[in-house]
């Protein structure tokens, strides 16, 4: 891949922001090359100046009150000479964005301007740059969107964004950045916020882009199975430094930093449970190694009942419409949903996003109301409850989020928050219930000093344990994780996601644990159940399901799931959409019930 | 930051303590026969020494009436708005928290309360009740209320929403203790700022009731009361707008900057 004149090269890049007190580095002196045709991947966690260093090369840094304060940043355009972008009159900047240099961000939602049309946000660009006509400028669009495989491309250019899914318009994202042909494709997280079958498609698409254009790409990342399918090179960042820069296979067989190698090691890595009993923790580099536990679930003495058992439980919501207001139609949430859980088992509901997993978890909670079924937990029918005994109910059920931001009261101070559910229950109060929050702290790994904190004062991992101390303080039965570790960096994931082992461990917890992320399911569940249009569509042992999966969803779902290894790339280039079916019906549809095939004991898969 | 913020709270402070200090000691110092004293052989006469600040239409020195009206003034518009708060911050707080049918039925009164205009509900609150300086103040606050009921159900939508709130629902926290540790903390930012803007409203309505007749009672002296009179002899006089509309200025840029302060400090954000 050397060749003599890159086609990027950064040189002792140091960019800084305006602080409270003084100036931040956000890049420390970074200097890296791409070439020309090239994949270069950096990968780093929250706060390492990723994105920073992709954003100063294109010149936004500015725009979000950042300075580029030394430093080169030679870029070779077509046929010309190098030019240094940091030095540029920030008025010829737009020549080259969006020309010669295209971008793709994280968030297809926000991409695309909501008030204009697919072909008007695609035609815009060429007829700036280009100086194409309207009408050749909407067929060069057509030729754009028939590249990157969107079905009915001419319909597209007269739809709005909204009436696009997810996966389609990160398509027209990257129709647009490659629509006047750059030389160097800049993309920052482009896959983040998807599914990860449409997270296989995105993936391949840029692959195939790539190729045939002989484009360069600089892949911006946290996740390192996404850097082992698609780099030629990597650049490791962390806070705001180059820790390790080398060709992917290097750095994935031989990482020469530390760092380097508890990022690897953090990350779980599907298919490497095969085999073991059950659920186990992950090594964490500098730590000292955990045991498995193997003893997490205690034999059963006698005819203990499932501590949840959830029978048909379905959850509907009306969608209105019309000058009336009228309920015309309803989403079926969650479609006649069953299972159980014992004591001290985490059963995993995994599915891609909108398939109901989270609806299912608030169902059970009644944070909202089911439609119809049945939930007994521990022995009480949950739906039977009045306002009351509901709250009372959820002494023994309690609940983490995805949200380690959202989910605290930036007002309040974090012991009361750890105390609130106490309080709530009356359970303890003096000094009992001082020492109780300074047990639940020491308990999840937080310094004691961090009770008098605000949660902002708190990185996401903290809040998380915070968040989880909440959830243990009033010694519940079972907790429901909604997507609990999805938000944090993958080492901080680790170690969180070790604590909820531990903690199920030492408490007997059981867990309801919805996740999108095959490869953390694998780790620390004992039961999955895969869910797919309000429905589990295949639920068993974890073993059963991974090992042995039976419906073509759950299949197309572990095949999605990029590896983390370079020597074995399984993306498809040539990978088109698939239409998303949809579980919108019209009022008065009563699907089928579903009947499931009996593989084995635990092991159930929908029929068709 | 922290030294930007002590700026920001000395002049808010200074501004805001000089306007109160006037309205406190201002009738102990000067006898209440200067303002209302007429002089006919000086009216409207440009500052002076004899008259600091100039005279009125009718003579009267205006640097005691400005003086002796700070107290008027502050005490309808502070009164008023504390009405309004009492009044409005439980109404938006049912409305926005509960939702549903009482929201329906609370926002479609206050809808059809913030369909007249504010003066014209006022001025019949003042009219039904009688023109004296008690009733203006409840006619200025209840005709405030929609606003900042208004306001405050926002915000308590948006913030009900928040996950934190459902996190809280699902560790069993009732609804009292839900309004009072998670959804007030989280809108007295925006009250605040409502409150500090409703203020100023509030001594201008009050001027614009007096002049009506219905507020503040001639020759007692009220700064909206000199702005209205002063309204004529704009042209010949200006200083008679003037006195009195910096005063309202300076108390009101006082009160916004102390809003603001206020507003920091509650925010553990910005400790």
């Amino acid at each position: 891949m050397k060749s003599a004149a890159p086609l990027v090269s950064v040189e002792n890049l140091r960019v800084e922001f305006k602080g409270e007190f003084g100036p931040i580095t956000g890049v420390k002196d970074i200097s890296f090359t791409v070439q020309p045709g090239e994949t270069v991947c950096v990968v780093g966690e929250s706060g390492s100046g990723k994105s920073v260093t992709s954003l100063s090369l294109l010149r936004l840094v500015e725009f979000g009150g950042g300075r580029i304060v030394s430093g080169k940043l030679w870029f070779r355009p077509e046929g010309g000479a190098p030019i240094d972008l940091a030095q540029i009159d920030p008025e010829e900047m737009p020549r080259i964005r969006g020309n010669q240099i295209g971008m793709i961000f994280q968030e297809p939602m926000t991409a695309l301007n909501p008030v204009f049309t697919i072909g008007r946000q695609l035609t815009d660009g060429l007829r700036r740059h280009r100086g194409l006509s309207a009408e050749a400028a909407t067929a060069r669009a057509l030729e754009l969107l028939r590249e990157v495989q969107l079905p009915e491309p001419a319909r597209r250019l007269k739809q709005y964004p909204h009436e696009l899914s997810g996966g389609m318009r990160q398509r027209v994202v990257i129709a647009m950045a490659m629509a006047c042909r750059p030389q160097l494709l800049i993309a920052d997280e482009p896959t983040t916020a998807l599914d990860v079958t449409i997270q296989a498609e995105i993936l391949g698409l840029i692959g195939r882009l790539k190729r045939e254009l002989g484009m360069a790409v600089l892949f911006i990342t946290h996740d390192m199975a996404v850097v082992a399918q698609l780099a030629d090179r990597v650049v490791v960042m962390r806070h705001g430094e180059l820790v390790e820069e080398g060709p992917v296979e290097q750095i994935f067989a031989a990482p020469k930093a530390d760092y380097t190698k508890a990022l690897l090691a953090s990350v779980p890595k599907l298919g490497e449970m095969r085999g073991k009993p059950g659920p186990e923790p992950l090594r964490i580099p500098g730590a000292p190694a955990a045991e498995a536990f193997t003893h997490a679930k205690p034999e059963m003495t006698g005819p203990i009942g499932p501590i949840l058992s959830v029978k048909g439980l379905t959850t509907r919501f009306p969608m209105r419409g019309g000058i009336l207001q009228r309920v015309v139609a309803n989403v079926h949430a969650v479609e006649d949903v069953s299972f159980d859980i014992a004591h001290a088992e985490t059963l995993a509901l995994v599915g891609e996003s909108g398939c109901g997993k989270s609806t299912t978890a608030r169902s059970i909670l009644r944070l909202v109301e089911p439609t119809a079924g049945d939930v007994i937990m521990d022995g009480q029918d949950i739906r039977g409850l009045n306002a009351g005994g509901l709250r009372l109910s959820r002494r023994n059920m309690q609940m983490v989020f995805q949200d380690p931001f959202a989910s605290l009261n930036p007002y309040m101070r974090l012991w009361k928050q750890v105390a609130e559910p106490i309080l709530n229950f009356d359970l303890a109060r003096g000094s009992e219930l001082d020492d109780r929050i300074a047990f639940l702290f020491d308990r999840v790994g937080l310094p004691r000093d961090f009770m008098r904190r605000f949660p902002h004062e708190l990185s996401g991992g903290q809040r998380q344990r915070v968040a989880i101390a909440r959830a243990l303080s009033v010694n519940p039965k079972l907790i429901v994780a909604d997507e609990a570790v999805s938000a944090l960096d993958v080492s901080v994931q680790a170690q969180v996601l070790n604590l909820l082992m531990e903690l199920q461990a030492e408490f007997g917890l059981s867990y309801l644990f919805i996740s999108h992320d095959m490869a953390v399911v694998e780790r620390i569940s004992h039961r999955v159940g895969v869910m797919h249009l309000g429905r589990i569509v295949e639920i068993g042992t974890r073993a059963e399901v991974f090992e042995d999966p039976r419906h073509s969803y759950t299949r197309a779902l572990l095949s999605g799931v990029p590896i983390a290894d370079p020597t074995h790339r399984m993306i498809k280039e040539n990978s088109a959409l698939k239409p998303l079916p949809s579980p919108i019906f019209p009022i008065g549809h009563h699907p089928a019930r579903p009947i499931y095939d009996e593989v084995s004991r635990s092991h159930f898969v929908l029929q068709d | 930051m922290v030294r930007f913020l002590s700026v920001k709270a000395l002049i808010g402070f200074t501004l805001v303590g000089l306007v109160v200090l006037v309205a406190l000691f201002a009738p102990m110092f000067i006898p209440a026969e200067r303002a209302t004293q007429m002089v006919m052989t000086a009216r409207l006469q440009p500052p002076s020494l004899s008259f600091p600040l100039g005279t009125d239409q009718l003579g009267r020195d205006l640097l005691a009436r400005v003086m002796l009206g700070a107290q008027t003034s502050l005490l309808i518009a502070v009164s008023a708005v504390v009405i309004s708060i009492v009044l409005g911050l439980p109404l938006g707080i049912i409305s926005g928290y509960f939702g549903g049918r009482i929201d329906n039925v609370l926002m479609r009164v206050i809808d059809a309360l913030l369909s007249f205009p504010v003066l014209l509900l006022a001025l019949t609150i003042s009219a039904v009740l009688g023109p004296n300086l008690q009733n203006t103040v409840i006619a200025i606050g209840v005709a405030f209320t929609p606003f900042l009921a208004r306001i405050v159900r926002g915000e308590a939508l948006r913030v009900v929403q928040m996950p934190y709130v459902e996190a809280a629902r699902a560790a069993g926290t009732r609804d009292g203790a839900m309004i009072m540790r998670h959804i007030l903390p989280n809108i007295m930012p925006a009250l605040i700022v409502q409150a500090t803007i409703s203020l100023a409203f509030a001594v201008l309505a009050e001027a614009a009731l007096s002049f009506l007749g219905l507020g503040t009672q001639p020759p007692m002296a009220s700064w909206g009361l000199m702005i209205q009179a002063s309204r004529q002899f704009l042209d010949i006089a200006p200083w008679t707008a003037l006195v009195p509309g910096v005063a309202l200025a300076i108390t009101i840029l006082g009160l916004n900057l102390l809003g603001d302060v206020l507003r920091d400090v509650l925010d553990p954000r910005s400790r």
